[in-house]
């Protein structure tokens, strides 16, 4: 099984020439596997990158990257419903679920199963083998033993399982979107201002400290996830797919990273320099991964 | 006005002391949990043994009343062991529903008890139609319980649309994230609400008052509010907190200190076509359960006979602290 | 006049000490009739063996938590008063609050607001929102030892006046009338 690094979906709303141009530079530059296109957080923003899609599906097939579409996380609105349809419906492309939404549309057919779909168990894995999932990315709360015992299971169903490596960690979701009611707007008369946030907006807590990111009606954390010292772990517990989610800055830089460690090109103490050097300027945070507060960072 | 469908009060208990009053008050059905990990209230002192259960379901069996076993928390690899013995122990008391959230739980459900009527938690977040039809289609549940991020009108269009009957929160705690994808005790804490069934545990929560009685309030290293003195306390949630941004300071970023309460909303969740109208607080007192389920036994009675109740006494229970009827009414809550 | 808090021990969770320098809270002391709280100690210990024998339930649901020591501040009274429900060890003492009493856990309100929380007649989430109820050092103990009163079909405030004996009748009526006669809010 030789390990893969993916690409998650872009979490934010940036600008539409800068995502194109961001992927693009991922067509050209990025070693990536797999590239998860499509909008996971708000539905009232997948229009905005419309333009821009074909010309960035056509760069990244060229550049000879597996494609793979995400479904919406959080599904209630009718204008979810139909973007779910849309992207689960089409059988043009290989499609990550992120909710049961889209399984209704997938029944039987391969697809992938995203993070925000909870599989947290042998149980859950066996029923999504069953039901034609081939990949699985964890939930990024899951601790290395429940990884250990997902990781014999999926060998045994045959299943490839992911992990997120890097990036901020997703955290939960609302019905009510954040980044409006920041700038006393709702989430219908929103007028697109996360765009303002291309990393998400930092809340700090009264004290001063840095606590979260909110994200439209997603809510990350303020750290920056980064199993680098993982790495080799998750490897041996089965994981062949390690996944990078997109910040604003860095991106490809971190995925060369990467790539390095995977090739033991770079130690994991080497390949975090690194990462410190080129990507978002905040703390790392691995606290899940060792069963303690995931906001920590364990060297 | 006319006699609307008589929904089942579906009402909360914590211990068998909590289930007897409810029961009392006249819940139709009463829903609880095994003491541990097992479902979503894993609180110190909170819950039934197994022993405990099968007295409750035979005093609920006794006076007309269901139980519905909550074991709606996610296991993680290693341990389902311990669910799965929960559902089993469940199925075997008498239990009317198990409500399950985990799909590999809702297999195992399905598979081992076939026959065992599913009610789907709330806490496994199907709010489309498409997502309730799958797990009807896949596990024939029957029943699910929505997450609280729907309108009533969007209730009504899930109700057109779907295979099984919906159970609706109309009182109690609003927690602001959906239900079941909320990891933010987990990055503090280092507890996690999904595999533990734990949200803010007490024994991360420290509250500090200074010398002017303002309150601080921590979970884990974390200052999640600053009460002032004569200022109204919440839950210790990361949800009901203050925070600071670049523009603003001092502010609720996700929700204020509210509970939910549909007391007006009632007749329009009846006409949505709603089974069962479900009341929040497995953690709250035998005092509030008494008080929350008398009233709303009026007030359904009422509503389902045609008639007005008085509904000061609903309106009552919130009094003092802020009441919200969050995302049920309009979609600008959103 | 209701006594300002003492400055407490909120910085230590898992224990602390209260400390009765506080000006407003010794002031209150010495306005106060002396208490021979030594008379005292022997019903104390009495009514806590007798409920931890009656009531083995209550401290199954409190778990190791049975271990804590929960620090009773009445404000308006003249004393604290220090409950270890250990069935081991069941103890509840009377302290003056000129001491330093080490302890887990500060539970503090008017001494009508804590007769409400053990009786049952309130619910202590509401108390505590509203202020009514302050609490410090390890919250879980006090989440669970509510858990386990609320769990109580008898109140605790019976059991209390049964351990007047003879007695008994008249003090639940004092309790009764208590309540009665105080506003909702005191």
């Amino acid at each position: 099984m030789t390990p893969q690094l993916t690409l998650g979906p872009v979490l934010y709303n940036w600008a539409p020439e800068h995502w194109r141009d961001f992927y693009f530079q991922v067509a050209d530059e990025a070693p990536v596997d797999t590239v998860f296109l499509g909008e996971v957080v708000c539905s009232k923003r997948a229009a905005l990158f419309d333009p821009y899609l074909e010309e960035v599906v056509a760069r990244l097939e060229n550049a000879g990257k597996k494609l793979v579409f995400s479904t919406l996380a959080e599904v209630t609105s009718t204008i979810d419903r139909r973007l779910v349809e849309r992207v689960a419906a089409s059988d043009e492309f290989f499609i990550e679920a992120n909710d049961a939404s889209a399984l209704s549309y997938l029944d039987g057919r391969p697809h992938a199963i995203g993070p925000y779909m909870n599989v947290y168990n042998e149980d859950s894995l066996d029923f999504f083998a069953g039901n034609g999932a081939r990949s699985i990315c964890l939930p990024p709360e899951m601790p290395a033993s429940g990884i250990a015992a997902m990781g014999r299971q999926a060998a045994e169903l045959g299943l490839d399982l992911e992990v997120q490596v890097y990036g901020r960690i997703p955290l939960a979701l609302s019905a009510r979107c954040y980044h409006a009611r920041a700038h006393d707007r709702t989430k219908d008369s929103c007028q697109f201002v996360c765009d303002k946030d291309p990393d998400g907006m930092v809340l700090n807590t009264l004290e001063g400290r840095a606590f979260l990111a909110v994200n439209g009606i997603q809510t990350q954390s303020y750290t920056c996830l980064n199993l680098a010292n993982e790495l080799d772990e998750l490897g041996a517990f089965g994981i062949s797919r390690f996944r990078v989610s997109p910040q604003s800055t860095g991106t490809v830089a971190v995925t060369k990273s990467f790539h390095a460690l995977l090739n033991k090109e770079l130690s994991p103490a080497e390949a975090s320099a690194k990462l410190c050097e080129i990507g978002l300027d905040v703390p790392f945070s691995n606290g899940f991964y060792h069963q303690q507060s995931g906001f920590e960072w364990h060297a | 006005m006319t006699q609307l469908f008589k929904p089942e009060l579906v009402c909360p208990a914590g211990t068998p002391a909590g289930l007897r009053t409810a029961v009392d008050a006249g819940a139709d059905a009463v829903y609880c949990g095994f003491q541990g990990p097992t479902n979503a209230r894993n609180f110190p002192g909170l819950n039934f043994t197994v022993a405990e259960m099968a007295g409750a379901v035979s005093y609920a069996h006794d006076h007309g009343a269901k139980v519905l076993a909550a074991i709606n928390s996610f296991p993680t690899a290693g341990r389902t062991e311990l669910w799965k013995e929960a559902i089993d122990e469940a199925v075997s008391i008498g239990v009317d529903a198990v409500i399950v959230a985990d799909i590999g739980m809702t297999q195992y459900l399905s598979k081992a008890h076939p026959g065992q009527r599913i009610h789907l938690s709330v806490q496994a977040g199907a709010s489309s139609p498409e997502a309730i039809n799958f797990y009807c289609r896949r596990f024939d549940i029957k029943r699910v319980v929505l997450p609280r991020i729907l309108t009533v009108a969007e209730i009504k269009q899930v109700h057109d649309e779907i295979g099984c009957e919906i159970e609706a929160f109309v009182f109690g705690n609003i927690g602001m994230m959906a239900e079941g994808r909320c990891a933010l005790t987990n990055y503090v804490t280092g507890q996690s609400t999904n595999m533990d069934g734990v949200c803010s545990p007490a024994s991360h929560v420290h509250y500090e008052e200074d010398e002017d009685r303002n309150l601080k309030t921590r979970l884990g290293e974390f200052a999640i509010d600053c009460i002032a003195c004569g200022e109204h306390a919440g839950y210790p949630t990361i949800c009901k907190g203050r925070y600071n941004v670049s523009h603003k300071q001092e502010y609720y970023a996700f929700e204020e200190p509210v509970s939910l309460n549909l007391t007006r909303l009632l007749p329009d969740l009846m006409r949505a076509g709603v089974t069962a109208l479900k009341i929040e607080g497995r953690q709250r007192s035998r005092a509030y359960v008494k008080a929350v389920v008398s009233a709303f036994r009026q007030a359904v009675d009422a509503y389902s006979e045609g008639g007005e109740p008085d509904i000061s006494n609903l309106l009552a229970l919130t009094e003092g602290s802020r009441e919200t009827q969050g995302a049920f009414r309009s979609k600008t809550w959103r | 006049m209701r006594p300002t808090l003492p400055a407490m021990i909120t910085h230590r969770p898992l224990s602390g000490k209260a400390r009765l320098d506080d000006a407003g809270a010794r002031g209150f002391a010495r306005l106060a009739p002396p208490i021979p709280l030594f008379a005292l100690q022997p019903l104390l210990g009495h009514i806590v063996t007798t409920i931890a024998g009656r009531h083995p339930e209550l401290i199954a649901r409190l778990g190791d938590n049975c271990r804590k020591r929960f620090l009773i501040d009445p404000h308006n009274l003249p004393f604290f008063l220090l409950l270890q429900p250990d069935p081991d060890r069941p103890r509840l003492k009377a302290y003056g609050r000129a001491r330093d009493i080490e302890h887990d856990v500060h539970i503090s309100g008017t001494f009508l607001t804590l007769l409400r929380m053990i009786d049952g007649q309130s619910d202590s989430d509401a108390l505590f929102f509203n202020r009514d109820l302050t609490i410090t050092g390890d919250t879980e103990a006090v989440v669970a030892l509510r858990n386990a009163l609320d769990n109580m079909d008898v109140t605790l405030a019976d059991d209390v006046a049964a351990c007047f004996g003879p007695l008994s009748r008249p003090v639940r009526a004092v309790i009764d009338l208590t309540f009665k006669f105080a506003s909702p809010k005191p």
